[in-house]
């Protein structure tokens, strides 16, 4: 075989492989299409080639190419970006074989990578998409004061590489009751979780760089590094007002970049919130209003709105039944309890894809953004409406009315 | 203020003293809502006429009793309130861990009628609910038909038997959750349905017998064995179900399959033997090896098979406040949309023998309903009011109320159900 025949074998087996390969040209149109970049758009269209968004429009002056596959809905919304949760890493079936998503052997380990033990085949990632989300932020959960690093991902692909969007974006971190030591481990009191919190910060700010020796590799403080030089936000999940007055100091201590993740009790704070300049995102609006998250209210969406802090939805974390939540009906939820249609919606596209720093791709229907694309019969946030078609980098997968 | 509104609370306490069951002998007319009474046609523009904590008239055009208060609620959707066929709420517990069959406990002795689920229960809309111990034994104990009235004690919110007794039917279960590694706890199946058949026969040869010597546990599995006594199934895999069925053919009680979350598997099979199910839709599959062939489909196909089908919180897993939700979520995978209403009400009466009473808007039936300002399956729809017996016992218009629809500080603190602590609520509660 030829050097070039060799080549060309090379690149059709990995094109074969890789998703763009399958990436479509489409027109989807919409009688109403919410592109979270201005204005909904009242019979528009959006084309898609090479799996990117070209044009998005009414359709009366958007110049449609002829050849493409060609979808219509009711509604159409810019695929739907879950701002937290362990789908990929926790097993539906709830076999402690398959829940990858917390270590508890040690209390901090910021080494632990996401990419590690995301599981593209689950079928709980199969579940979301078919309700819209065609993003993730998914990776290590509560329960541990770091408990590893998160990652965005599509909810598509044969392997990790296939669905992967950012490798790093976030490492998670957890104050209260979720994340103290079982069995007189520590941390076992609140302040001791801020000592050991600062005590790791400290220990990598403090890390030597010697000019003549090669560094020796430390990977939990070249994370926590990344983490002090802003190159990695540190996502505290915090309920509590004091747990979330904690790691505000945290922030200001160490000028760390701060998302604030669950945050039940963020309507008390909002002041602190605001001035702290932190993203928030939200618990499910739906959680169960126990323990840790007893003066949880369904309002709270619509007062971080009210406050004009950023924030996001999530789906969260589930211990049993059910194994997950789906996010967009957690901002159905909110519609339902004061927060604005559209700014319901942003909570689930834009807002969320800017907050996991992927808001330059995802989150809005916009040229030169991926084709990703949720189709609705209806109202997307009535219950009682389907959502009838999921498009990723341009390839529909999913067909169904669910 | 405030002394005026201890007053007035005093009055109100008093006035529940003299007479706890009526309380509203003002008759009142609700005018102009649509009413959707779950026995028959909805009605547009009608009138629902209560009295004495009953319903006395409901049509479009009714007499209006002399000295009524009538109230103008145009453009309001009314409907029973929800008949809830799976609840914890209360903190309930009955068995346990020292043996896997306890009949003679009681849910009723656990259940405090001051835990804030109850309140947070009636701002969802519901306003009766089978209130059980957990499902991990075989048999847990007598579960609780609660009427969510504004009570002070256990009795307060209770359903009565005639002879005075206190209503309620039996937890049972089967699959994963009552097998367990504990002496005396089963650690199959088989194992499962041999220990309830055992039991069952000693119970037969006891209520067969002369009963001088009292037995708590036999008495009650008298009433099972006797149909007074309903049990509630826990069984979630298809082949669950079925066994659940033929020990109820066995020993000929009279059974709801709870959960059941792969009934809609066998749902023919459970059609042609009669058996009403009290289904729970999730909003995904899994979490447990049972529960991992869940689909929200379950409710039509149940339906369209001709089995009489209720939709349950479960509460904790689902909370009491997202029935309406649950009901929607069927429709969206099949259920019509009369079906879905009727699984939040009057099919739950049914299943537990109230429908006498409750479930549906007709003359004789309990003043229980609720006051919606839109289509009760939409996402926009508040439950404006929520009335047991003729008493208005949660207003969404009063502040201190509404924070029983939405939680919050001042909500106050749930008591943790037992169900839930035992598969998980103590990571439900604490985070992970």
């Amino acid at each position: 075989m030829s050097a070039r025949k060799f080549t060309i074998a090379a690149a059709i087996v990995a094109s074969a492989l890789s998703s763009t390969a399958l990436a479509q040209d489409l027109v989807v149109r919409g009688e109403r299409v919410y592109t979270m970049a201005g204005a909904a758009i009242e019979n528009g269209v959006v084309v898609i080639e090479d799996g990117k968004i070209v044009a998005v429009g009414p359709e009366a002056s958007t110049e449609v190419p002829e050849g493409y596959e060609q979808l219509s809905a009711r509604v159409v919304t810019p695929g739907l970006v879950d701002a937290h949760t362990v789908v990929g890493l926790t097993g539906y079936s709830n076999q402690p074989d398959e829940q990858d998503f917390l270590e508890t052997s040690s209390p901090i380990q910021p080494e632990l990578r996401a990419i590690d033990a995301y599981n593209p085949d689950e079928r709980l990632v199969d579940w979301v998409r078919g309700f819209g989300v065609t993003t993730l932020h998914t990776g290590h959960g509560t329960g541990a004061l770091i408990s590893g690093q998160t990652m965005v991902v599509k909810t598509v692909g044969l392997t990790v590489d296939d669905a992967m969007v950012e490798r790093r974006a976030m490492v998670a971190g957890n104050l209260g009751p979720g994340a103290l030591g079982n069995g007189g481990k520590a941390p076992g009191t609140r302040p001791k979780q801020i000592a050991m919190l600062r005590e790791a910060l400290l220990k990598a700010q403090a890390a030597p760089e010697k000019k003549d020796e090669k560094p020796k590799r430390d990977l939990q403080a070249e994370v926590m590094r990344d983490v002090l030089a802003k190159k990695l936000p540190l996502m505290i999940t915090a309920n509590r007002a004091q747990d979330i007055m904690g790691a505000l100091r945290l922030k200001q201590e160490f000028d760390l970049d701060l998302v604030i993740d669950g945050a039940a009790e963020a309507y008390l704070l909002l002041d602190e919130l605001r001035d702290a300049g932190v993203s928030v995102i939200l618990h499910p609006t739906m959680t169960r209003q126990f323990g840790d998250y007893a003066n949880a209210s369904f309002t709270t969406a619509a007062a971080l709105r009210e406050a004009g802090i950023p924030f996001a939805l999530q789906s969260g974390y589930e211990a049993y039944v059910p194994k997950t939540r789906v996010v967009l009906w957690e901002a159905g939820f909110a519609v339902g309890h004061g927060l604005a249609f559209e700014d319901a919606l942003r909570t689930v596209t834009i807002d969320a894809a800017r907050i996991i720093g992927v808001g330059d791709r995802v989150g809005s229907l916009e040229p030169g953004k991926d084709g990703d694309i949720a189709m609705f019969d209806g109202d997307p946030f009535e219950y009682t409406t389907h959502v009838t078609g999921v498009v990723i980098d341009g390839v529909v997968v999913s067909r169904e009315a669910n | 203020m405030p002394k005026i509104r201890n007053l007035l609370a005093s009055a109100c306490a008093l006035a529940a003293v003299a007479t706890p069951l009526a309380a509203q002998d003002t008759p009142i007319v609700f005018e102009g809502a649509t009413i959707m009474t779950m026995a028959g046609e909805t009605i547009e523009n009608g009138a629902l006429v209560i009295e004495d904590g009953k319903i006395v008239a409901v049509g479009t055009s009714v007499d209006i009793p002399s000295g009524a208060e009538r109230r103008d609620v145009s453009g309001m959707v009314i409907m029973p309130g929800i008949v809830d066929t799976h609840s914890h709420i209360g903190g309930v517990s009955g068995a346990d861990s020292s043996s896997p069959i306890q009949p003679e406990v009681r849910a009723m002795d656990s259940i405090n009628p001051r835990d804030a689920r109850i309140a947070k229960a009636r701002a969802g809309g519901v306003t009766t609910a089978n209130v059980m111990p957990g499902s991990g034994y075989l048999m847990s104990g007598q579960t609780f038909y609660m009427k969510l009235r504004d009570g002070e004690t256990i009795e307060d919110i209770a359903y009565l038997w005639d002879d005075g007794t206190v209503m309620g039917g039996m937890k049972m279960a089967n699959g994963t959750n009552p097998i367990r590694s504990t002496s005396g706890f089963p650690g199959t199946r088989a194992k499962s349905a041999a220990l309830v058949r055992t039991r069952f026969v000693a119970a037969q040869a006891y209520c067969e017998g002369n009963k001088e010597k009292r037995d708590l546990a036999n008495e009650a599995l008298c009433e099972v064995l006797g149909g007074k006594r309903i049990v509630h199934f826990h069984t979630h895999r298809a082949d669950d179900v079925m066994t659940a069925m033929r020990l109820r053919d066995e020993f000929g009680f009279r059974m709801v399959i709870q959960h059941g979350l792969e009934a809609y598997k066998v749902a023919d099979r459970i059609a042609a033997a009669n058996t009403p199910v009290s289904a729970i839709l999730v909003d995904s599959p899994g979490g447990k090896l049972e529960a991992m062939g869940a689909s929200l489909a379950a409710g039509g196909i149940l339906e369209r098979a001709g089995v009489l089908t209720a939709l349950h919180s479960d509460d904790g897993i689902i909370d009491s406040r997202l029935m309406f939700r649950q009901a929607g979520l069927a429709v969206r995978a099949g259920m019509t949309r009369e079906g879905a209403l009727r699984a939040l009400t009057v099919n739950g009466a049914r299943m537990l023998g109230l429908d006498d009473r409750v479930g549906s808007l007709e003359p004789g039936k309990d003043a229980d309903f609720l006051v919606l300002d839109g289509d009760p399956l939409s996402v926009y729809t508040d439950i404006r009011e929520t009335w047991v017996e003729g008493e208005k016992l949660f207003d969404l218009s009063d502040p201190e109320q509404a924070i029983y629809a939405t939680g919050g500080y001042g909500a106050g603190e749930d008591t943790m159900p037992g169900e839930v602590l035992d598969h998980g609520g103590d990571v439900l509660g604490g985070g992970q």
